[in-house]
């Protein structure tokens, strides 16, 4: 497979997003609002495991936010041009790769925030770390595909999460078990089957986003 | 015959309400009589499972041909199976009323899967009605359908191993799986869900018929 189109598409995905810093920026704002508000609201009423589910859903509604105008920034004519000139596998492989780079700097904000206001509780670190970058790529991959969806619908926000909210369901509970079992500093041998299944489920997505959006593609 | 397969439906179907309610079972604990709801609440899930997959077929048919009759078709039988899942939910609901003493619970993998799965279809209709043009609203909920249909599946499949069932048959409950050796028990079960499924393929039948009726009329 020829790699350079790939190349050139995340290069113009990372010139837009940072000639935008506002939108970055705001989605940065957005998860430390998110945090703080949830440490003011929740703080000595809710303990370490409910903490961690918390987590999971700011993410949650952080990723979809990110991704639902991950597709709507194409420009019409835009939007012509890449058709022409790079193959729908390309497309869609560059957009799920901008937007794991994308959520791993966000949840890796939400994590730093919520070291800071909810206190660092996560005793085996390493294992919290892969689990972020393997749900992020997993995110990526549906919110990729289902972002395309809702833009080719009449997009709105609420569309987007009605359409993803129930296909992201095994990830998120996948997630939430491993990071628990790295909260509770669990052996790495303990998490190898979860880390297994989430790997094994993010190979699926992506090659179902490959495979479906040549369809959405051509019209 | 083309009729023989609704006429045999409804005596299967009749035969499994009276000798299911009438004909000898096994005394179980916790379970007793309510037993006998596996000869009605387990068929219609098959069915709408039947459906979901007839679904499924007709949407990856379309996406390779493009015939507007494939669309059709998938649609509808979404929408039987979706039928099909509420006297599923009920039965079970009530059912679990009275051996679990509640009418949900978030502790069986069974549950959650079916919770998602109705999500799942309810988020396939949002999106069709959100569309306007007909051959873009095919195209895009047919990705939809496949993709979502498959994340169910890996869901239903991973679920168990994150939480234990309540279900009879599963994690040392009372067992359905003893009816396996019931005869008397299999002589209704297995006629129930022949005679379910070909009642939800005939409900399929006809919408289909007055589908195409419909776009005659328009056309």
């Amino acid at each position: 497979m020829n790699l350079a189109p790939i190349n050139n598409l995340i290069k113009k995905e990372f010139l837009l997003e940072f000639r935008q810093k506002a939108s970055l920026g705001g989605m940065l704002v957005y998860v430390a609002g998110t945090v703080f508000v949830s440490a003011l609201c929740f703080t000595g009423k809710i303990h370490t495991h409910e903490w961690n589910a918390l987590f999971w859903i700011i993410l949650l509604f952080a990723s979809v936010t990110i991704s639902s105008k991950s597709f709507l920034k194409e420009s019409k004519g835009m939007g012509l041009f890449n058709y022409a000139y790079y193959s729908p596998r390309h497309f869609i492989l560059a957009k799920i790769i901008f937007n794991m780079a994308l959520m791993l700097v966000v949840s890796l904000f939400t994590l730093f925030f919520y070291i800071w206001f909810v206190g660092g509780v996560i005793q085996n670190f390493p294992l919290f770390f892969v689990t972020l970058v393997l749900s992020s790529t997993g995110f990526a991959g549906v919110l990729s595909l289902m972002s395309a969806i809702a833009s080719k619908a009449s997009n709105n926000f609420a569309l987007m999460s009605i359409l993803s909210f129930p296909v992201l369901m095994p990830m998120i509970m996948v997630s939430i078990r491993l990071s628990k079992q790295a909260i509770d500093g669990l052996n790495w041998a303990v998490s190898y089957d979860f880390l297994l299944i989430l790997a094994a489920l993010n190979v699926l997505v992506i090659m179902l986003a490959n495979l479906l959006f040549p369809y959405l593609w051509n019209d | 015959m083309k009729y023989w397969y609704k006429i045999l439906s409804v005596l299967l179907i009749l035969y499994t309400i009276f000798w299911g309610l009438l004909g000898p079972v096994p005394r179980l604990d916790i379970l007793n009589e309510t037993i006998r709801n596996v000869y009605y609440h387990v068929p219609i899930w098959f069915a709408m499972l039947f459906q979901m997959s007839v679904s499924i077929w007709f949407a990856i048919k379309y996406l390779l041909s493009n015939n507007p009759d494939d669309d059709m078709k998938s649609f509808n039988a979404a929408k039987v199976g979706f039928f099909f899942s509420v006297p599923g939910i009920l039965t079970g609901c009530l059912w679990a009323k009275y051996t679990w003493g509640t009418y949900w619970t978030f502790q069986d993998p069974k549950l959650n899967g079916v919770a998602i799965g109705i999500l799942i279809y309810l988020a396939y209709f949002i999106l069709r009605n959100s569309i306007i043009d007909e051959l873009k609203k095919a195209r895009i909920s047919s990705v939809y359908n496949v993709f979502a249909y498959v994340m169910l599946i890996v869901f239903i499949m991973i679920l168990p191993r994150l939480t234990d069932s309540l279900h009879p048959g599963n994690g040392g409950n009372p067992a359905f799986a003893k009816y396996d050796l019931d005869s008397n028990m299999r002589l209704v079960f297995y006629p129930a869900v022949i005679g379910w499924v070909m009642l939800s393929w005939w409900i399929l039948e006809i919408n289909n018929r007055f589908s195409k009726l419909k776009s005659k009329q328009n056309d």
